[in-house]
């Protein structure tokens, strides 16, 4: 943070944001008030010259204890990142201005410029670690989690997943409206517990060191946390995969487990299609189509070559930020600038490159390359955003849950990213959805 | 480091035009890739010496030795892509023993030059034979290859009696570079397509007076040799290629023969396990570009992956075509920032033009036996009218056969081409 108060001249602003420099120097007063803190994360040596081992921050040892857990990032993994953005060597703008090759070259120096000059990840630390975090292992594998129980005594515990390029930050603006809907314009009776947790391989998670960890285990070490926290009764959401992840919990039947929601059915992979589809499955067929064909390159690539693609995520964090940027820009209902904000795209792709877990993430895609149509019989919602990839059509809901208790896509706004696009909306669904189960 | 580097110092640094590499950040804005390399004039051709300033190579080492690493695979091998222990001796290797002013010195001992065609300038190198009756051939890489795939041909194809061949054998050889790779141009608006490229491969061997050649590729090479067949000018005389284009197969004539069982299956194995740099490239070439531009360890392994994969060596590329060749290859599209410019030839054409044409030019076959994908004999012979030649027994190479076996690759032209001469 020093650092940027200290150069010469404004920071970088983002297009149509102001960055008051003041707001900044200020908030560089309580990184000093942080950094004194407990330091829950270390880095490595620094990189001797001949040291190509570099690898990243290192986190604590999990126990099956439930450990609490707080970010502070070494200054000199900050001074890295921005020693690395500041040498950052370019390709040719390309042979077009537009997004049909991905993110344009403009767009993508934007990003890497305001992260080097305007960005300030120490907010960030300060947002997450004044909740409630923590790591156990479950499994043999490190679990980093938010934990956040609603004031409420009544409320329903619900494990919320997350997906690739995000992180648990998807869920920040939805904490307190699920916790403290009383607060929130909610009534009481609408109040959750939440557990967050980061996927293995992601964020503050423990990186998988051998394979099998596709969703089955992944949705056992689910259940074996919400037991471990004391949820006898509890309901699970996700999209993307943690929709995957939700789908396997269900799958599993865990008799603690009252229902799930989901705003990313998997059937999407594999849908059940009527001899002759209704128009809301052709437009469905015909978004899935577009997507294996034009914008499925990089689950591909995750899917097959996770290493290979690992190598420039690793060592770039402008490719890194243009590889996840991408996604953001175009997976949300935001006409290429999504709504949550270049500080909260930030904050998400700083922790892929602070915790180096670019390669780790894109393993998930390798262990479990098939998705398989699901046929369940618990309670399920489902909620289709309005700027999904693929908006699931009811009929194929209704083939794959035979219990479904929610469907709605009539929604005004969102997109893939719906918690943390419309936190709003999004607190409807999930509220809508778990009412009866309650 | 230093003041960015100007035409006129380039021009200072040699007679010839030189290739001047910016190096890293504080230059790559002001060194945009047209302005890098000048553009001949309409019609010239200039002589082309490659120099990499030091700066470029300063650079390099620097962010190779601060290159960080993904963790280790968790299943050991290839199955996750390039493997750790193998990029890492690799990085090392090139960091501190391989020698980029090697290779340098190496093509500036060949006649190179650039040329603008179509209002992109191309690179190529160009050596005639001693011979006088020598056959013209112009010989197209692919990717993530270069010229350097021809670089050990060059001396048996032009001067046959100094390998131990015979003058009748002998070609003049034509080894240019295809849009956006190495020291060509890149394309700055869409549109330079397979068909587009054939026709300037025409163009290139009618100015440099050529009114008989022929033509030969392999992958990317492939599909601009069959699209110059498909175009028939005039003084394309016939062409060979390593890796038919013969994908989607013809319609098959009953139940497969276990020939096309088996490149059935290759096609499938290709489809589902290992075409994802090709979509990704084909639909993301600039998001991909990012790093791969910034990261020559990332450059490094996208390339290293598929000179493993792809070649005969048991997944032992390193010592196959050894690591400087490797290396050599690498540093090309690393220093030439053409990781991006050269992906994009999967958007222009990888789903549109890489297909399938029947040709009624004379066309000759070599498939080696480790080729990703081998089309059965019969399926060339139903879309080639005139298949003059084809040899399927081979006793080594693979994707990359001039590259893998220089040797065995200059006897299946020889032998190609000489009923024709």
């Amino acid at each position: 943070m020093a650092q940027i108060t200290e150069r010469e001249g404004a920071p970088a602003a983002w297009p149509g944001r102001s960055v008051s420099r003041r707001a900044m120097l200020r908030a560089g007063g309580a990184v000093t008030l942080a950094a004194t803190a407990p330091a829950a994360l270390l880095l490595n040596a620094p990189p001797a010259a001949a040291d190509t081992a570099v690898r990243g921050l290192v986190l604590p040892p999990a126990t099956t204890g439930i450990e609490r857990f707080r970010v502070h990032v070494p200054e000199q993994a900050l001074r890295d990142l921005k020693a690395r953005l500041a040498r950052t060597r370019w390709p040719d703008r390309g042979t077009t201005d537009g997004w049909e090759q991905g993110v344009p070259l403009a767009r993508a120096r934007a990003v890497a410029g305001y992260w080097a000059e305007g960005y300030d990840w120490r907010r960030f630390e300060r947002r997450i670690n004044a909740l409630n975090q923590y790591r156990t292992l479950v499994d043999g594998l490190g679990v980093h989690f938010l934990h956040v129980r609603s004031p409420h005594p009544g409320a329903l515990p619900v494990i919320l997943t997350h997906g690739w390029p995000g992180s648990f930050i998807e869920f920040l603006g939805t904490i307190g409206p699920l916790t403290d809907p009383t607060r929130h314009g909610g009534s009481a009776a609408d109040a959750f517990h939440l557990v967050i947790p980061s996927l293995p391989g992601f964020g503050f998670s423990d990186r998988p060191t051998v394979t099998g960890w596709g969703v089955d285990r992944i949705a056992a070490a689910w259940d074996a946390l919400m037991t471990r926290l004391g949820y006898s009764r509890y309901v699970a959401q996700g999209g993307d995969w943690g929709s995957g992840v939700t789908h396997a919990l269900a799958k599993l039947a865990p008799p603690a487990l009252a229902g799930i929601h989901t705003n990313f059915p998997t059937f999407l992979f594999d849908p059940p299609v009527s001899a002759v589809p209704t128009p809301p499955e052709t437009a469905a067929l015909a978004q899935i189509n577009a997507f294996l064909t034009h914008g499925a390159g990089y689950l591909k690539e995750m899917t097959t070559r996770p290493q290979t693609i690992g190598y420039e995520l690793a060592d770039s964090p402008s490719g890194l930020a243009a590889w996840i940027y991408e996604k953001f820009a175009t997976w949300t209902d935001s006409d290429d600038a999504p709504e949550f904000g270049i500080d909260a795209a930030l904050d998400d792709i700083t922790l892929y490159w602070l915790t180096n877990t670019a390669t780790s993430s894109a393993r998930i895609y390798w262990e479990d390359p098939v998705t398989v149509r699901p046929s369940l019989s618990l309670p399920v919602g489902v909620s289709v955003f309005p700027k999904e990839i693929i908006r699931a059509p009811r009929i194929w809901a209704e083939r794959c849950y035979s219990n479904l208790i929610h469907f709605n896509d009539q929604i005004p706004h969102g997109g893939h990213f719906a918690a943390w696009e419309v936190p709003g909306l999004f607190v409807n669904e999930v509220r809508d959805t778990f009412r009866p189960l309650r | 480091m230093t003041a960015p580097f100007t035409r006129r110092s380039m021009l200072l640094a040699a007679g010839p035009a030189t290739l001047a590499v910016p190096a890293g950040a504080a230059h790559a804005a002001a060194a945009t890739p047209a302005g890098v390399l000048p553009a001949p004039l309409p019609g010239e051709i200039v002589p082309f010496q490659v120099h990499v300033p030091q700066d470029a190579i300063d650079d390099l080492h620097d962010r190779l030795a601060t290159t960080r690493l993904p963790d280790p695979e968790t299943a050991a091998g290839w199955v996750q892509g390039s493997p750790l222990p193998n990029v890492r001796a690799l990085i090392e290797y090139w960091r501190d023993r391989y020698e980029w002013r090697r290779l340098e010195r190496r093509l500036n001992s060949l006649p190179q030059f650039r040329t603008t065609i179509d209002g992109l300038a191309f690179y190529f190198i160009h050596v005639r034979s001693p011979h006088p009756n020598a056959l013209p051939i112009i010989l197209t890489h692919g990717w993530p290859g270069s010229v350097l795939e021809f670089l050990d041909v060059i001396g048996p194809l032009t001067d046959p009696v100094a390998y131990g061949g015979d003058a009748s054998d002998a070609f003049d050889v034509v080894i240019p570079a295809l849009p956006g790779f190495s020291f060509s141009d890149k394309p700055t608006e869409p549109g330079w397509r397979l068909p587009r490229i054939a026709t300037a491969w025409n163009t290139l061997m009618t100015r440099l007076g050529y009114s008989r050649y022929v033509a030969q590729g392999g992958d990317w090479g492939a599909g601009v040799t069959t699209w110059m067949a498909e175009q028939q000018p005039a003084g394309l005389a016939a062409i060979h290629l390593n890796l038919p284009v013969l994908f989607a197969p013809p319609p098959l004539d009953g139940p497969p023969t276990p020939a096309e069982q088996k490149a059935l299956a290759q096609l499938t194995a290709f489809n589902t396990d290992g075409a994802a740099y090709a979509l990704l490239q084909g639909t993301r070439p600039q998001t991909i570009g990012y790093g791969l531009a910034d990261s020559p360890t990332g450059q490094a392994a996208w390339i290293y992956e598929k000179l493993g994969e792809w070649s005969d060596s048991d997944l032992n590329p390193d010592q196959l075509f050894g690591r400087d060749r490797i290396l050599d290859d690498i540093s090309l599209y690393w220093f030439t920032d053409t990781a991006a410019s050269s992906a994009r030839l999967y958007a222009e054409s990888f789903t549109t033009d890489f297909r399938t044409l029947k040709v009624d030019v004379p066309v000759g076959v070599s498939i080696f036996p480790r080729e990703v994908y081998q089309a059965p004999k019969i399926w060339a012979e139903r879309t080639y009218s005139h298949l003059f030649y084809w040899n399927d027994d081979i006793p080594r190479g693979g994707h990359f056969a001039a590259f893998e076996q220089p040797g065995l690759f200059v006897t299946e032209l020889r032998n190609c081409f000489r009923t024709l001469r």
